[in-house]
């Protein structure tokens, strides 16, 4: 079933762009220092909306930095990024986006069940004084549903494994019907069964048409349903291009990457020019 | 029982106690969700400059305490808002400060001493005045308001502020609420249980509670009344037993918290029996 989504993937390749409609996601010679230290160096990039985006580095090469980035949640120093065509700043249809951070922070003291954490997810499209609806319910069903948590509902997430709690971060995410996911490394310390589990969700969100764009160390599974990858090195844009997946086994490794010259520039923009210093 | 109804101090103290163990524990689950168990503590001192200051000027103590708690509760939330390596530090001078402050203004008042400030260190819910209770009643309204107004977007920000943000949820106005309803319920309580105690109240009934609730809500609702069963109960124990009515009622709350503990042990033993095959 993932094969076969996959290759319907692949075919439709990233969404065409059509005049007038803004990227999802774009930044435009991004620089970002954090405590004085250059973390992104001059990133242009462009991410249409339909597109499943993998962005890929060795550690410290600013991957979580950039998505911070589109997001608003790191400042740029220089440059600009836009989330729909406008600034993270002035951004006001939050509801279009679904961010899943690296992990739950179940730091807090008190308990929370699975169905509560994944119903915040809805509360970019609630108004305050307002009780729950139908519509909220049936979204929160089927968002445990997608990530076979249905019957874990009523537990603290607490008692979940780390795999378990990285899929309720990702129903919370689906839970709020996004045009556009953010996943930040959704497969760091997932165990093999999640990370398919996970493939299978996202063949769903491509399916539907979503953009995704997800930072990761390896995409594994996911191979087959990533459109384009985004190779960061050093802060700047190393390579950037369709992805090579289908399934053939070969999962990119940012290592492998680096040495592949870019096939070519999927946009078409100026994007790719990354820096190397 | 009835004999305590026949007291007018003693009702308008049962209607103060009520008051506070509804309104501290619905604001204390935020807070010990955030890991801001402190965070009552560091009002409470601070208060306590509140205090010396209304006798200082003239004006009333419980008007000025709320001023000044609630600038020392914003003071604390921008420290913490900055950067956590100073965040503990930040809080331990406002301790110093509030105590210190304290007793100097106290000293500098007409006819002041340390003793004035003792009913208040520890609490004097038997010289609670009708008006007294109407501030109470007020306040207590306004946290409860709080709380059921944004307690979809505070637990959302209790649990991940970045995520709060992307949700696009105003992350600073959340965080300065939090503070001065914590503020808020302070001077509420300080009548009640005194300033050195107050905390206790935000923070044991939630802490009994989450040994037994799996989830956020169920966990704030008995905490709610755990609350109420401690400032009443203690209170009501405290006239028959002619003890300090604020110690009566945290440590009625401690034993709770205790039996909790036992409680919650076997209830999860016979859980995890429950699931093994």
């Amino acid at each position: 079933m993932m094969t076969r989504s996959a290759q319907a993937a692949g075919v439709s390749g990233p969404a065409p762009r059509t005049a007038g409609a803004p990227a999802a996601f774009a930044m435009t010679d991004g620089h970002v220092h954090l405590d004085g230290r250059p973390v992104l160096r001059g990133v242009n990039l462009r991410i249409e909306a339909g597109e499943v985006v993998a962005i890929l580095g060795v550690n410290g090469s600013g991957k979580s930095t950039l998505v911070r980035a589109l997001l608003g949640l790191t400042p740029l120093s220089t440059g600009s990024a836009e989330l729909f065509g406008v600034p993270p700043g002035r951004f006001r249809e939050w509801w279009r986006v679904g961010y899943v951070p690296q992990r739950l922070s179940v730091g807090g003291g008190v308990p929370a069940t699975v169905r509560e954490v994944v119903a915040s997810g809805r509360v970019a499209r609630q108004r305050r004084l307002r009780p729950a609806g139908r519509q909220d319910r049936a979204a929160v069903a089927d968002a445990l549903d997608a990530v076979g948590l249905t019957g874990r509902a009523g537990d603290p997430v607490a008692w979940l494994s780390g795999g378990q709690q990285q899929r309720v971060l990702i129903a919370r995410a689906l839970a709020g019907e996004p045009d556009a996911f953010v996943m930040d490394e959704p497969t760091a310390g997932v165990d093999a069964e999640s990370q398919a589990d996970l493939a299978g969700t996202l063949t769903t969100l491509v399916r539907q048409g979503k953009t995704v764009l997800l930072v990761a160390h390896e995409i594994g599974p996911m191979a087959p349903l990533i459109t384009r990858s985004i190779v960061l090195r050093d802060g700047g844009v190393a390579h950037d291009g369709p992805a090579t997946g289908g399934g053939t086994g070969c999962h990119p490794r940012p290592g492998h990457e680096r040495e592949r010259p870019p096939a070519y520039d999927v946009a078409g923009g100026p994007i790719g020019s990354g820096t190397t210093q | 029982m009835i004999e305590i109804f026949q007291y007018d101090f003693m009702v308008r103290a049962l209607i103060a106690a009520l008051l506070v163990g509804l309104a501290a524990p619905a604001v204390g689950t935020f807070i010990v969700q955030r890991r801001l168990a402190l965070l009552g503590d560091g009002i409470g001192h601070v208060a306590l400059t509140g205090v010396a200051l209304g006798f200082l000027t003239g004006t009333a103590p419980v008007l000025t305490a709320v001023l000044v708690s609630i600038l020392g509760a914003v003071a604390i939330e921008l420290v913490r808002a900055r950067g956590r390596t100073t965040g503990d530090v930040a809080l331990a001078l406002l301790f110093y400060g509030g105590i210190a402050g304290g007793v100097m203004l106290i000293g500098l008042a007409p006819g002041g001493s340390n003793a004035t400030l003792t009913s208040y260190l520890f609490g004097s819910i038997s010289s609670v005045t009708t008006e007294d209770v109407w501030v109470i009643a007020v306040l207590a309204a306004f946290v409860l308001g709080v709380v059921a107004t944004f307690g979809r977007e505070l637990f959302v920000l209790c649990q991940d502020e970045e995520v709060a943000k992307v949700n696009g949820l105003p992350v600073r106005f959340l965080s300065l609420l939090v503070a001065v309803t914590a503020a808020l319920t302070v001077v509420i309580a300080m009548r009640v249980v005194g300033l050195l105690l107050v905390s206790a109240l935000m923070v044991v009934p939630v802490a009994t509670s989450q040994q037994l609730t799996r989830g956020f809500r169920t966990t704030m609702a008995l905490a709610m009344v755990l609350g109420v069963v401690a400032t009443v109960g203690g209170l009501t124990s405290a006239f028959y037993a002619s003890v300090a009515p604020g110690a009566a009622i945290v440590l009625l709350a401690l034993a709770g918290f205790v039996l909790a503990l036992g409680a919650g042990r076997l209830l999860r033993r016979s859980r995890a029996r429950e699931a093994a095959p």
